[in-house]
C-alpha cells in the first residue's frame, strides 16, 4: 500500500488501515484516518493529538477541497503524517507540501527525482501557509 | 459524408484528414465512414493530430467540401471578419460559403 | 506604477521556466492533453476555432509605455499583426503557436508581464477602476489594494483548484466603472466615519447563465485585515462550492443557496480563526507597494482650459476625455470602436503608437478599460490638441465614449469554440447603421453589450441594450435585452421577446431608440426612459 509513498518525515511509516471519518467518529481509537473530498475535516479536530496518518483523497486532481482540510488539519496543530492519495500529479506537489501534506501515494508513482525537483519550483512563496516558509513580503521587510 | 478535424500539436492550425495526413485544406477531406474512431485514437496518440473530432460534412458536385456546422465552416475558412486572413485571402466570395 | 523587485522577477521567471517544461513533455508525448490542458491553462493558454490563443494578464488593467510597446512587438513577431482587448482588462492573442507559447512568455516577463492565472478554476487577474489615480471622486487609488491581492492569489497553493474560475474588482468611488458588483468578490475601498480605510466586501456576483449583483457580506474590514478576509471568503468556498456540476459552481450560487446571511457567518468563523494565524502582510509592505502608486509626476499649479477652436477636436474633446482630479489635466479615453470596426482589436502599429503617445503625453501609463478601449490617464490639457492630432491620423479618435457606436463585444463565433452566434459582425453593423455621430450624440449615453452565448463575455446582462447569441437550429439568432447596468446602480437586463437574425436584429434596436427619442423626457438616459416607462412600450414597437 505504501509502495509508492514519497514520504518527507523521518518517523517511520504507520501501518494500520486508514478508516472514513464517519467510522473514526464510532471507533475512536483508530490512529490512522482517511478524509473524502466531502467529509469535514473539522470533524478530526478533537482527536488530532491520537492520529498517527491522516490521508486525504484526490478521486480527481481538479477537486481542490483536500487543500482546504490539509491546511485546516495543520493550522489546528495537527503533527502526524498528512498524506495525499489518488489522482496526485507532478504539478501539484509544490502546492501540495506548502498546504502541509508530507507524503505522496499518487496512483501513478512519481519517482523521488522529479518530485524534488517538482518541490523546488518556487524560490520563494508570496503567501504565509503552514509550511514555515517565509513569505516574500516578511523578507523584504527582514523577517 | 464523416470528415475528421482538429488542429495540429505544435502550429495549432485547423487541420483536415485527407486520407494519408493532415491537410489545412477542408476540400482535401475524404470521407472516413466508420473508420472515425481508430483514425483518431492512431492519430491523437502520434501526435500528428490535438483535440480532433469527427463531424458531418456533405461534399459538392465540384468536389468541394463543405462541414454542415457553421463552427466548422469557420474554422476552414478563418475569422469571417477578417477575409484578409483566410487561408486564400484572394477569394471575395469566400464568406458566403461560411453562411 | 508598480515595479517588480528581484522576488517579483524571480517567480514569474520561475513560471516561464516551468511552462517551457510542461511544454515540451507535451510535444514529446511524456503527458497527454488532458494532463496538460489544466496546465496550459494557467498560463492563459487556450484552444479555440484557429489556433491557440494566449491571453496576457494586465494587472488592474495598468501598464506603461514600454509594456505596450511589448505588446506590439508579440502581435507582429508571434500572431497576425494585432490583439484583440478584452472585457476583463486583458489582451488576447488569436493566432498562436504552442511552440512559440513559452518564449513569448519569456519575452513577457522581459518587461515584468506574465499570463499568469488568467484561465483555469483560480484566482484570476485582479480588475479595477480604469480612472484609478486621476478619478477626482476616488477615496484613495485602488491599485495597492490591488496589488496586494495580486501577489497574494499569486500562485496560492490552496486556492488553485476552486470548484470554478474566481474573479475580483477593487474600486475606491461610489461610481464604479469596474463592473464591481458583477464579480465573484467587488471590494469597495471606503473610508468610515473614524476616517479609517478599509473594504467593504460584496460576494456572490456574476454574469454567465445565472447572473446575480453581489450583496455586501461586510461593510468595513479594516485595510489590513484585507487579505484574511480574502482568505476566508475563499476558504469557505473552497470547501462548500459545489462540484457536481460545473454551471452550479461559481461563488454567487453557494451564497444564493445557502443565503448571504449564513456565508457570512461561515466567512466570520473563518475569519477569525485566519486572524491568529498572522498571514497578512504589514502596514511596512502596504506602504512599500503605496509608494510606487503615489506621485506620478502630475505638475501643480496648472489651469485649467484648452483652445477649443478646431470644432472637430472640440467634439472629441467633450465625448472622449474626463475631468482629472489634478487641475490642468484631463483622462482622455481612446476609442477602440471605429464606426464599422472590431471591437477592442488593435493593430501591433496602433498598439505602438498607443505606447508612444502614453510616454509623450500621459506619464508613461496606459490603462486597458473593462469596454475595451485604452486610457491615457494624466494628460495636460494643453496637450489635449496636438494628442488629437497623433490620435486622429492613426484612426484612433473616434468620439463615441459611452455612446451607441461604443460596443461591448465579445470575439463569438469568429473566434471562439463555446460560441453559437457571432457577435462583432453584428457590432460592425449597428456601429455602421448609427456611424453618424450626430446621429449617436443626440441619443446620448447607451450602452451596448454583445455576447456570442450564455457565458455573457460580452457583458449583455449589463448591457442598456444586451445582445445575446443563441443556436437556433443550426443559425444564428439573436435576442434582444434591455434594462441592464453596470455601473452603481447596477441591474440586470431583461429578455423583450423570440429572437430575431442579424438584420432583423439591427432594426429592432433601431426602434428601440426610435422609441426613446419619442417618449424621453428632459435630461433623461436611455436607460432614465426604459426605467421609468418599462418593457411594455418598446415591446410593443418591436414586436406590436
Ligand atoms: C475566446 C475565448 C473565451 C472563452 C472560451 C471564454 C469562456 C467563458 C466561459 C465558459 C464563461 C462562463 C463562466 C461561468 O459562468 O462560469 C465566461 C465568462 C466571462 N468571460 Fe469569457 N471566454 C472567452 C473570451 C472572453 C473574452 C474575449 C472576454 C472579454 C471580452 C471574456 C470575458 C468574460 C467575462 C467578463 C465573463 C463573465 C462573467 C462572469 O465572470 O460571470 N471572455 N467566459
Ligand atoms: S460569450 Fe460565449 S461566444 Fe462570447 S467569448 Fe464568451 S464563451 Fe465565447
Amino acid at each position: 500500500m505504501v509502495e509508492h509513498c514519497l514520504r518527507y518525515r523521518d518517523d517511520e511509516p504507520v501501518g494500520d488501515p486508514a478508516v472514513t471519518v464517519d467510522a473514526f467518529a464510532v471507533q475512536g481509537n483508530a490512529t490512522a484516518v482517511r478524509i473524502e473530498p466531502g467529509d469535514d475535516a473539522r470533524a478530526l479536530l478533537p482527536a488530532l493529538d491520537r492520529i498517527a496518518l491522516i490521508e486525504i483523497n484526490f478521486p480527481s486532481y481538479g477537486d481542490g477541497r483536500g487543500y482546504s482540510a490539509a491546511r485546516i488539519l495543520r493550522e489546528h496543530g495537527y503533527a502526524g503524517e498528512l498524506r495525499a492519495v489518488g489522482d496526485v500529479l507532478i504539478d501539484q506537489l509544490s502546492h501540495m507540501r506548502r498546504c502541509g501534506f508530507d507524503a505522496f501515494a499518487p496512483d501513478k508513482p512519481i519517482t523521488p527525482d522529479a518530485a524534488d525537483k517538482a518541490l523546488a519550483t518556487w524560490p520563494e512563496v508570496y503567501q504565509k501557509t503552514v509550511d514555515g516558509r517565509s513569505p516574500i513580503w516578511a523578507l523584504r521587510h527582514g523577517r | 459524408m464523416k470528415i475528421l478535424t482538429g488542429n495540429d500539436l505544435g502550429s495549432g492550425h485547423v487541420v483536415w484528414w485527407d486520407g494519408q495526413g493532415w491537410s489545412r485544406h477542408v476540400h482535401d477531406a475524404v470521407d472516413v465512414g466508420d473508420a472515425a474512431d481508430t483514425i483518431l485514437a492512431a492519430e491523437e496518440a502520434a501526435r500528428r493530430v490535438n483535440a480532433s473530432y469527427a463531424i458531418s460534412a456533405t461534399k459538392g458536385a465540384d468536389g468541394t467540401v463543405r462541414p454542415d456546422h457553421i463552427k466548422d465552416r469557420i474554422r476552414a475558412l478563418g475569422p469571417t471578419v477578417r477575409p484578409d486572413l483566410a487561408l486564400q485571402p484572394s477569394d471575395p466570395h469566400s464568406g458566403n460559403w461560411v453562411i | 506604477m508598480y515595479q517588480y523587485d528581484q522576488y517579483d522577477q524571480a517567480m514569474v521567471d520561475a513560471r516561464v521556466e516551468e511552462f517551457r517544461g510542461q511544454v515540451a513533455r507535451r510535444m514529446a508525448g511524456e503527458i497527454t492533453e488532458d494532463q496538460f490542458k489544466p496546465l496550459r491553462l494557467k498560463n492563459g493558454l487556450y484552444l479555440q476555432l484557429h489556433a491557440y490563443m494566449l491571453r496576457v494578464a494586465i494587472p488592474y488593467g495598468t501598464l506603461n509605455g514600454r509594456q505596450m510597446r511589448m505588446l506590439g512587438d508579440i502581435a507582429d513577431k508571434y500572431d497576425r499583426g494585432y490583439g484583440h482587448f478584452t472585457t476583463r482588462q486583458n489582451i488576447q492573442y488569436n493566432w498562436i503557436k504552442l511552440e512559440d507559447a513559452p518564449q513569448i512568455l519569456a519575452d513577457l516577463a522581459t518587461v515584468e508581464m506574465h499570463a499568469i492565472q488568467t484561465s483555469g478554476n483560480c484566482i484570476r487577474n485582479i480588475s479595477s477602476d480604469h480612472f484609478a489615480g486621476a478619478a477626482a471622486d476616488e477615496v484613495v487609488d485602488p491599485r495597492p489594494y490591488a496589488e496586494l491581492l495580486r501577489q497574494w492569489s499569486s500562485f496560492h497553493p490552496e486556492f488553485d483548484y476552486l470548484p470554478r474560475k474566481f474573479k475580483i474588482a477593487v474600486i475606491a468611488s461610489d461610481t464604479d466603472r469596474a463592473a464591481m458588483r458583477l464579480h465573484d468578490i467587488g471590494i469597495q475601498i471606503v473610508k468610515n466615519d473614524a476616517g479609517e480605510i478599509g473594504a467593504r466586501f460584496y460576494v456572490g456576483g456574476g454574469m454567465g447563465r445565472t447572473p446575480m449583483i453581489a450583496p455586501v457580506i461586510r461593510e468595513f474590514v479594516p485595510a489590513l485585515q484585507m487579505v484574511s478576509y480574502a482568505e476566508a471568503c475563499l476558504r469557505v468556498y473552497n470547501r462548500y462550492g459545489r462540484r457536481d456540476n460545473k454551471y452550479k459552481a461559481r461563488i454567487k450560487i453557494l451564497v444564493h443557496e445557502i443565503g448571504a446571511d449564513e456565508y457570512r457567518r461561515q466567512v466570520e468563523e473563518e475569519f477569525a480563526h485566519i486572524l491568529t494565524l498572522g498571514l497578512e502582510p504589514p502596514q511596512a509592505e502596504f506602504e512599500r507597494i503605496a509608494a510606487f502608486f503615489a506621485d506620478p509626476g502630475l505638475e501643480s499649479g496648472l489651469a485649467d482650459g484648452y483652445d477649443r477652436s478646431d470644432p472637430d477636436f472640440a467634439v472629441w474633446a467633450d465625448q472622449n476625455t474626463t475631468p482629472h482630479k489634478q487641475a490642468g489635466y484631463r483622462a482622455v479615453v481612446i476609442s477602440l470602436k471605429p464606426a464599422g470596426g472590431i471591437p477592442g482589436d488593435a493593430t501591433a502599429d496602433q498598439i505602438r503608437l498607443m505606447a508612444d503617445l502614453a510616454e509623450v503625453y500621459s506619464l508613461d501609463e496606459l490603462r486597458v478599460t473593462h469596454t475595451q478601449n485604452i486610457v491615457l490617464p494624466h494628460v495636460k490639457q494643453s496637450d489635449l490638441y496636438a494628442l488629437w492630432q497623433k490620435l486622429d491620423a492613426a484612426g484612433l479618435a473616434t468620439a463615441n465614449l459611452d455612446l451607441i457606436g461604443d460596443i461591448i463585444a465579445c470575439p463569438g463565433l469568429d473566434y471562439c469554440s463555446l460560441a453559437n452566434a457571432r457577435s462583432i459582425p453584428l457590432a460592425q453593423k449597428i456601429s455602421a447603421r448609427f456611424a453618424e455621430p450626430e446621429r449617436q450624440r443626440a441619443l446620448g449615453e447607451l450602452k451596448l453589450k454583445i455576447s456570442g452565448c450564455i457565458n455573457a463575455c460580452g457583458h449583455h446582462h449589463a448591457g442598456n441594450i444586451g445582445i445575446l447569441g443563441v443556436d437556433r437550429k443550426g443559425t444564428e439568432n439573436y435576442q434582444l435585452l434591455l434594462g441592464g447596468s453596470e455601473a452603481a446602480d447596477t441591474s440586470l437586463a431583461q429578455i423583450v421577446g423570440p429572437g430575431f437574425s442579424e438584420d432583423g436584429i439591427v432594426d429592432a434596436i433601431e426602434t428601440v431608440t426610435n422609441v426613446y427619442l419619442a417618449q424621453r423626457a428632459e435630461g433623461e438616459r436611455f436607460l432614465d426612459t426604459y426605467r421609468r416607462l418599462g418593457m411594455a412600450p418598446f415591446k410593443e414597437a418591436i414586436y406590436g
